[in-house]
């Protein structure tokens, strides 16, 4: 029980360190490989969570495939490396307002609603259960993102094509 | 574990990407702070789906990591149009409609 705990803050930490890099930092390419650090910090919180299959896709889809893209699209639009002005715009204290605004009122509210709830683990989900779900309850929706995903395929094709 | 330790920092990570969505400049600073709040909201699912032992939480969290996917693959054929178009990927300089 301890064990848990101790791992989950160790990774929290970094995972938080990460986010603030990710809106912080001065290179764009450092923000991608922060932002490296965040989903593999949550990968491995679903794995703590005994949910593995999550969190293996996590690795794959997005570490392996939308940081990917993430740097191809910093290299195609030849983002600055060292830029001599800011990244931000004016809106930097409005905004950091609006996000501890946000911040408070959901944790204020999460303390209040689960202040003590405990989650009991009962050993690691199976994939096999999962992806059964998949496909007989979830079939439709499952089919219905295939489509989506075909449809943003095509579509990113036909804007980012030279006519 | 407590579920409320895997809110809070679903929470802090969503909230993390609010500022850098309204705070950063470059288009694909912004479509990285989107992708932070979609790990956050992620997260969110997967504890719950553990604090009620169901396996719902996962299948929506798959679902969620799809979206995110194609919804990356649009923001940055969008962006590269932009550069091409204004020769600077900033979106102050989008401001041909502003009145």
């Amino acid at each position: 029980m301890i064990a848990e705990n101790v791992a989950f803050g160790i990774i929290a930490a970094a995972m938080a360190l990460g986010a603030l890099g990710v809106v912080r930092t001065k290179n764009v390419v450092h923000a991608a490989l922060y932002l490296v650090v965040v989903l593999a910090g949550g990968a491995a919180q679903f794995i703590l969570l005994g949910q593995e299959f999550v969190a293996w896709v996590q690795v794959l889809v997005y570490i392996g495939a939308v940081i990917v893209l993430f740097l191809f699209g910093i290299m195609l639009t030849r983002a600055p490396m060292h830029p001599k002005d800011s990244l931000d715009n004016d809106l930097r204290w409005p905004a950091a307002v609006t996000a501890l605004f946000l911040v408070g009122i959901l944790v204020g509210l999460l303390v209040h609603t689960f202040h003590a709830d405990k989650i009991h683990l009962n050993g690691p989900v199976r994939t096999a259960d999962i992806t059964n779900d998949i496909f007989t309850t979830y079939i439709i929706p499952f089919e219905v993102v295939g489509v989506l995903l075909l449809g943003a395929l095509i579509g990113a094709v036909v804007l980012a094509r030279k006519d | 574990m407590l579920l409320n330790e895997f809110l809070i920092l679903a929470a802090f990570l969503f909230c993390t990407g609010v500022y850098g969505v309204l705070a950063r400049k470059h288009a694909v600073l912004v479509l990285m702070s989107v992708e932070l709040m979609l790990a956050g909201v992620n997260i969110n699912f997967v504890a719950f789906g553990a604090f009620h032992n169901d396996r719902i939480g996962q299948v929506f969290a798959l679902f969620v990591l799809t979206i995110a996917a194609a919804e990356v693959g649009i923001g940055l054929a969008i962006v590269l149009l932009i550069y091409r178009n204004l020769h600077s990927a900033d979106l102050d300089d989008v401001d041909t409609m502003k009145g």
